[in-house]
């Protein structure tokens, strides 16, 4: 995918572990350990998987805030993993982000016209004072909030409105990509499918990438178009939301979508319950870092580390995921078969 | 009623024999909270009078040749030791000086050292937690110098500094500053390193806003609250600092008359003419509770998580 807007690869962060008398480096916690995907232009990714996967960690580290361990990070065909703070700073306007937080996302000693102003500011992208007015207007338009409000404080908004205005902020720099890290798991429903709404009209009037960080699988069935979904500072797996949605080719995955409640009183899917708890990023398990709690684990996985390929029987030839099943005779491989698929059927 | 008719045809026309339940009595009324000054005393009744009782004694400092006072200054031998009385409020000293009108001017050096010694405390420790905060690489440094001045008590940090100087009021201004500001830049410290976490924050950063514009813009006006809650107990420790220096005869030189000085001239005379030393420390008690009591109330109304009441 030459045509890629976001192109990732073998990203990896370390947190080092002090420790000790000295306060020397114990270990390390390998938060993320080798991700690679690719966003285009006006896609949603979605990044799936439990807290703690890491999730919010590669959002964070494709805004660059802080530096990453190894890898690359290429933005356009330009590689923005190793610019140097100045360098940086132009390229910041590009990628923006919407946290997850209402309440602390926006500071509350600022009126809502500053907060806006800020990146508009930063960027140099309005010719003068009217200008800038105008926009902070058409922001709010965009967002659907009165204009009149720009000069209240943030404390007088309600949750939903809150992350209306997070949204505007990150409108107001034009990027190109906007990252979502869980940006709406903290609001009700009702609210939630509003934002989501106004993200999906936005991104179609804007031609925005979306990368959506998030643990809601209904929210990313509805709004995305290809699902990454991660394990232990791993993706497991990438695939088109039709294709992962309908069969699943990662035991993980597998499991995920068993937990998605089905809408329908008296038809309860069948569930796969995961055994004990998540292994910690400080000592991953060899191998399959999901072997520990695969119920079809063999002795493959507990040796070797499964690589991202693309899986022969899967509705899409984009669909890719990483785990040894696919390379045994299809008749032996329990997810060949599209479970989802004949659940969606029935 | 008028909106009967919206109602569907059922509710509004009850079967015969059923009893329509009457209208539920409006059981909480709208709380209206009252507005402008006197709602502001009911809502901060600790605050209000710590400000009120503060805003006296700095009228009182401000005003005191115009409050019946004589030269705080001028000895009378032959007048001495006189027990309070319709001439000699607060009666006289052992040289015969006006204890009313010592005690009075005495607020003075009391208030400006407090006020003085908050600003400066707060100014620099600001600075100080902010480079910490901000600059890991200076952090441990200066935190490992301050944790060495917070290992001397701050009266014998002052004490010592003291006795490397002179005595005056801006001395001791200074003494006592360097004494607190340990304090004030581990809360800086504190708190920056919280809010620099923050969304918001992070947020900014992705904006594009450089580091000194996010210090000024979002992280500095975060630190105030705490900071001025701060203030004010640094304030009332200040004033006590004050006092105990010159009680000892290491604060303001003898000629000013500060609290602490009456109270250590009159120390001599404590069991025979206790109200020389009475008069001033009551002052001073008062005037360290008001201040706290402002911090209190401060610290509620900034902060109503911290708060201690329910």
């Amino acid at each position: 995918m030459s045509a890629a807007l976001l192109d990732v690869t073998d990203l990896k962060k370390h947190y080092p572990l002090k420790g000790g008398l000295l306060g020397g480096t114990t270990g390390y916690v390998y938060a993320v350990d080798g991700v690679s995907f690719q966003i285009a232009r006006a896609e949603t990714l979605s990044l799936v998987g439990e807290s703690g996967c890491g999730k919010s960690t590669v959002g964070k580290a494709v805004l660059r805030l802080f530096d990453i361990t190894s890898g690359q990070v290429v933005l356009d065909g330009k590689r923005i993993d190793d610019l140097s703070t100045g360098a940086l700073r132009a390229v910041r306007r590009r990628v923006q982000v919407v946290f997850q937080d209402p309440f602390s996302s926006l500071n509350p000693r600022m009126r809502v016209r500053d907060i806006l102003a800020e990146p508009i500011r930063n960027f140099g992208l309005a010719k003068d004072g009217r200008d800038l007015e105008a926009r902070v207007a058409a922001l709010m338009d965009k967002v659907r909030l009165p204009r009149d409000a720009v000069n209240r404080w943030p404390h007088e908004f309600s949750g939903g409105q809150r992350q209306r205005i997070g949204i505007a902020r990150a409108l107001a720099a034009e990027p190109d990509l906007i990252v979502c890290d869980e940006a709406v798991s903290a609001l009700d429903v009702s609210v939630k499918a509003q934002i989501v709404n106004l993200l999906q009209d936005l991104q179609q009037e804007l031609g925005l990438a979306l990368l959506f960080i998030s643990h809601d699988l209904a929210i990313v069935e509805h709004m995305t178009h290809r699902v990454a979904v991660m394990y232990l500072g791993k993706i497991v797996e990438v695939a088109p939301k039709r294709s992962l949605f309908a069969a699943p080719k990662h035991p993980y995955t597998e499991a995920l979508l068993s937990a998605v409640p089905v809408p329908m009183p008296g038809k309860a899917r069948e569930r796969i319950l995961l055994k004990g708890d998540v292994p910690s990023p400080i000592n991953p398990p060899k191998g399959c870092r999901f072997h520990t709690r695969c119920p079809y684990a063999f002795d493959r996985c507990r040796a070797e580390e499964p690589r991202l390929n693309h899986v022969a029987t899967a509705l899409d030839p984009g669909h890719v995921a990483a785990c040894h099943l696919h390379d045994l005779p299809a008749a032996e491989n329990p997810l060949a078969v599209a479970k989802g698929a004949a659940l969606v059927a029935a | 009623m008028a909106s009967a008719s919206v109602l569907s045809p059922i509710e509004a026309a009850p079967p015969s024999g059923v009893a329509a339940a009457a209208p539920l009595p409006d059981v909480l009324p709208p709380v209206k909270p009252k507005k402008g000054f006197i709602g502001f005393v009911r809502r901060n009744p600790t605050m209000a009078f710590g400000a009120a009782l503060l805003l006296l004694m700095v009228l009182v400092a401000i005003f005191a040749p115009l409050l019946g006072t004589v030269d705080p200054t001028a000895l009378a031998p032959a007048k001495r030791t006189r027990e309070p009385s319709a001439l000699y409020w607060f009666g006289t000293d052992m040289l015969g000086r006006d204890v009313y009108s010592r005690v009075l001017y005495g607020a003075r050096v009391s208030l400006i050292v407090g006020f003085s010694v908050a600003i400066l405390a707060s100014v620099a420790g600001m600075a100080i937690g902010m480079v910490s905060g901000y600059v890991r690489l200076l952090d441990s440094v200066i935190m490992r110098v301050m944790d060495g001045l917070m290992s001397i008590p701050p009266i014998l940090l002052a004490i010592a500094l003291m006795a490397l100087t002179r005595g005056s009021v801006q001395n001791v201004i200074i003494a006592i500053t360097i004494a607190e500001i340990p304090r004030v830049s581990r809360l800086v410290r504190g708190v920056v390193l919280s809010l620099r976490e923050q969304p918001y924050v992070e947020a900014a950063v992705a904006a594009g806003t450089r580091t000194p514009a996010i210090i000024l813009r979002h992280i500095l006006p975060n630190t105030l609250a705490p900071i001025t809650v701060q203030a004010t107990y640094i304030c009332a420790a200040a004033m006590i600092t004050e006092a105990i220096l010159s009680f000892i005869g290491a604060g303001t030189p003898p000629i000013i008359p500060s609290w602490g000085n009456i109270m250590a001239e009159g120390r001599a005379l404590w069991q025979v003419k206790p109200y020389i030393v009475f008069f001033p420390a009551v002052f001073l008690s008062i005037t360290v509770l008001a201040v706290n009591l402002l911090g209190d109330g401060l610290r509620d109304a900034l902060d109503p998580r911290m708060a201690k009441r329910l």
